[in-house]
């Protein structure tokens, strides 16, 4: 029930005494609320500001965490308060709301940080009232376009395992990711250009026979037009199979705009060939070669301008549409008053209200031809208020159409700002350098042996890797490790030591590699092929996995070259291909773990082959990596090493 | 019949008014003046003591009763609307329309079309900490629409047509007229009432129910 009316339930209550002499049945028993105290004030304390309020405030909404015993879990024993660390000025619109029962959005507020602490507070955003609604939606959508936006700069990337028909497809969608596609694009364009101009010059009048009249190039030149007409078309044609072919949905790809332009644009051409030069229908089949001029809207494909203005209209069309009824209804209006003023005169040209439709439309839109003009005072008067009126009602819709226009235009320059390269590029950095401190961390202090004060033992190996580490690792052991990194560290610890596995770093997998030169089993990147799909994540590039076999280290010990044996024996069993595509872009930085270079901190598993717990274990689900990684695709036979990307 | 005059007047004066600005052009910045008479009451009720004194709640109920009651109501009275708002929020299966005006009516004693805090909180007092004598007296004058001091069987009907209605169904309520009717001269008088009540044991019970509501 809203917030105010619990005022008002006493009232209620008490006026249901009127309903007892008249009662049919006696009452139920009232239910009495126990330990009624008295109304109290509680403080809640959001990042050092001060709220206050009566704990019946916030008990009108039991739903929301202020209003239920969630609330008690901030609750800070020694203050006696509820502290939130959270932003003070969003949770005033949040405390308004138990007080008024009206949630409203403040308008310099950022929508998904005030999305975000509606939901920490449990707060359905959909409740806004109205007076803030309008613009609460028209923010939220700004911002799912914004997201659409990024979501779709991703569809650019090559996905490895396309077929052809879907290469295809991204040839035409997108001419700048190929070259074949390229150049496709541009040979197209050539001849729509050549159509259109084929068209155009075909009726220019070009030399006369001296009997006759001059004749249009067309009628010349017979041979020849109809030669570059066929040339066209069949182009056209081909590039219309090829699209229908390459479609994911050919019926969707039949009803769109594009398609029925393509289609308006070859059919004449077909028309034509089909019908016999038979008199009566020639004359038919002749403005059926006025949709030849529709070939110039496939120009739109190349065009982004024209594209913007054709969205432009599309989504101003109540404004159009305004436009068109009210211009109807004053030309109506007009006509009418113009006819019945001119009846009188002699030899007017207004001889009906439909002719006299011609000269409102030419006088409202200020054109003024001059082919009728009122003779009569009454009519002149009325046509000064007509063209008056004229202007006032095409300029009115006018500012509307070009806002739009103007908000479609820059969200399109918005979206290609966004689409550059070097923002992608700072982005994709930026994540990366947030997601790989933690493990390159954790990699640091194991080589640097500092995880021994986490070990009752400290294995064999550790010992041969430390003094390899210890060169560049010197400035980092005297480095301190906050609370939370020493925390983080033994969690991957634990971890290791729960599935026996260890993290190793990808270097010492790129010396050993090349050090034992033993086959180089192709590997696979199971999961991340699957995923691929799924490349909408903001670390599509970053987090590709692939699976490298456990080429021993050299500084390890006979346990890996075991296993390497091992890995020899059943690495029949396993075809696996190789998916470095990404990280063959960061092959030539191999060398020091710095993240900002190698973009791809790669950290490997070797199963350790204890033989009660030899399973091979998917990859630590370290916290940084939103994506899953590696599925258990594994028999627990094979002992095979995943590099996996934290 | 002046007044009369004195509106076509005043209607006069604002068209040529209206005329002359057409004329001369200017904008239409100074109209809001004219149409703004004061539509703002503001009420304040009487201090808490005298409150206290004229009914029986504490002075922590009598705030607590004030604070949702400003808070809801900011400028100190109801109007008819507001309480058929109200209304209407707590019953929103039926129709609570009519009951809200029975019971509007009821409650304001100077009949002047609003209710202030303190009408609200004497009846209050009336129904929840009153008399049996009391409460009693407060029922029959919410039957009793026009107020003359009887309960017609229309006026009754009525009644129970919109007690009934707030449950959203149309049934055809049981008249318990009959019943009251001592004399049996077609109304009902308050000390018919009252007697017929005070001899129902249900009544008497339910009467009791709502004590302790704040």
């Amino acid at each position: 029930m809203a917030a105010g009316v619990a005022a008002w339930l006493p009232f209620a209550r008490a006026a249901a005494i009127g309903w007892m002499p008249v009662a049919n049945l006696p009452m139920p028993v009232a239910p009495t609320t126990k330990n009624k105290r008295q109304d109290e004030l509680i403080i809640l304390n959001v990042s050092g500001r001060r709220f206050q309020t009566w704990r019946n405030t916030l008990d009108r909404y039991p739903d929301t965490l202020l209003g239920s015993s969630e609330k008690e879990f901030f609750f800070n024993e020694e203050t006696r308060e509820y502290f939130f660390d959270r932003d003070p000025d969003l949770f005033r619109s949040i405390l308004n709301f138990y007080r008024t029962g009206k949630l409203h959005y403040p308008r310099y507020e950022c929508i998904s940080a005030y999305d975000e602490e509606m939901a920490f507070f449990g707060i359905i955003p959909e409740i806004i009232s109205d007076c803030c609604y309008e613009e609460y939606k028209d923010r939220k959508r700004e911002n799912m376009e914004r997201l659409m936006d990024d979501l779709e700069d991703n569809k650019d990337s090559k996905l490895p395992n396309m077929t052809f028909r879907e290469t295809m497809w991204r040839a035409f969608e997108n001419p700048h990711t190929s070259t074949m596609a390229l150049v496709f694009y541009y040979v197209t364009g050539f001849f729509i250009a050549i159509s259109v101009i084929t068209n155009v010059v075909e009726t220019v009048p070009c030399g006369s026979m001296p009997n006759q009249r001059d004749i249009p190039c067309g009628e010349r030149y017979t041979e020849a037009f109809f030669c570059m007409d066929t040339a066209c078309v069949m182009i056209f044609t081909v590039e219309y199979l090829m699209r229908l072919f390459a479609a994911p949905s050919r019926y969707r790809f039949m009803r769109s705009v594009m398609s029925i332009i393509d289609v308006v644009a070859i059919l004449p051409y077909y028309i034509g060939l089909v019908m016999t030069n038979n008199e009566d229908v020639s004359g038919a089949f002749v403005t059926l070669r006025v949709f030849r001029v529709f070939r110039i809207f496939k120009f739109s494909r190349h065009s982004q301008g024209l594209r913007i203005l054709g969205y432009t209209l599309k989504s101003c069309a109540s404004e159009l549409g305004f436009l068109l009824f009210s211009l109807t209804m004053a030309i109506i209006i007009f006509a009418t008053v113009m006819f019945y003023a001119e009846k009188g005169s002699s030899s007017s040209k207004f001889t009906s209200i439909p002719a006299s439709f011609w000269y409102t439309i030419v006088t409202m839109t200020t054109l003024g031809y001059g082919d009728m003009v009122p003779k009569t005072i009454a009519g002149k008067v009325f046509g000064s208020i007509c063209s008056l009126s004229g202007v006032l009602v095409i300029a009115l819709p006018v500012p509307v159409i070009v806002s739009n226009f103007s908000r479609i235009y820059h969200q399109n320059q918005r979206a290609d700002k966004r689409r550059a390269q070097k923002v992608q590029k700072a982005r994709l950095a930026r994540m990366r350098i947030s997601k790989c401190g933690s493990s390159s961390g954790f990699l640091h202090s194991k080589r640097n042996g500092l995880n021994q004060s986490l070990e009752l033992t400290i294995p064999y190996y550790k010992m041969k890797l430390s003094p390899q580490g210890s060169m560049e690792g010197d400035q980092q052991l005297k480095k301190p490790t906050s609370v939370l990194e020493s925390q983080h560290h033994h969690l991957l610890h634990c971890l290791e030591k729960t599935t026996n596995h260890e993290f190793m770093d990808d270097r010492l997998y790129e010396q050993g590699y090349l050090r034992t030169s033993l086959q180089n089993f192709p590997s696979q990147s199971p999961s991340l092929s699957s995923e691929e799909g799924i490349t909408g994540t903001c670390c599509s590039r970053r987090a590709k996995k692939n699976m490298q076999p456990l080429n021993a280290t050299h500084s390890h010990t006979h346990n890996l070259q075991e296993l390497s044996a091992l890995h020899i024996q059943c690495g029949e069993q396993q075809p696996l291909k190789t998916s470095r595509s990404s990280l063959n872009l960061m092959s030539d930085e191999s060398g020091s773990l710095n993240c900002k270079s190698s973009g791809l901190v790669t950290t490997a598993i070797i199963s350790i082959p204890t033989p009660p717990s030899n399973n091979s274990r998917a990859s630590p689900d370290a916290p940084p990596p939103p994506t899953p990684e590696a599925p258990p695709f594994l028999n627990p036979g094979s002992d095979v090493v995943k590099i996996s990307a934290l | 019949m002046s007044s009369r005059r004195r509106r076509c007047k005043r209607q006069l004066i604002k068209f040529t008014q209206h005329i002359a600005r057409l004329i001369s052009g200017t904008l239409k910045s100074d109209n809001e003046d004219e149409e703004l008479e004061s539509t703002t009451e503001r009420y304040q009720p009487e201090n808490l003591e005298q409150l206290q004194s004229q009914t029986h709640f504490s002075r922590q109920e009598l705030q607590l009763l004030y604070r949702g009651f400003k808070n809801e109501c900011p400028s100190g009275v109801v109007n008819e609307d507001t309480f058929k708002n109200i209304y209407a929020l707590f019953f929103p299966m039926g129709d609570s329309a009519k009951y809200a005006y029975f019971l509007f009516n009821a409650f304001d004693k100077d009949q002047n079309g609003s209710l202030s805090f303190e009408e609200l909180v004497c009846d209050l007092s009336v129904l929840l900490r009153g008399t049996t004598q009391e409460k009693l007296n407060w029922a029959f004058n919410l039957y009793d629409i026009d107020k003359d001091g009887h309960i017609t069987k229309e006026e009754m009907f009525d009644i129970l047509k919109s007690i009934y209605d707030l449950m959203g169904k149309s049934i055809h309520p049981r008249l318990k007229e009959e019943k009251m009717d001592i004399n049996q001269d077609g109304v009902v008088t308050i000390d018919e009432f009252i007697d017929s009540c005070q001899k129902d044991e249900n009544i008497m019970q339910s009467l009791k129910i709502f004590d302790n509501a704040v």
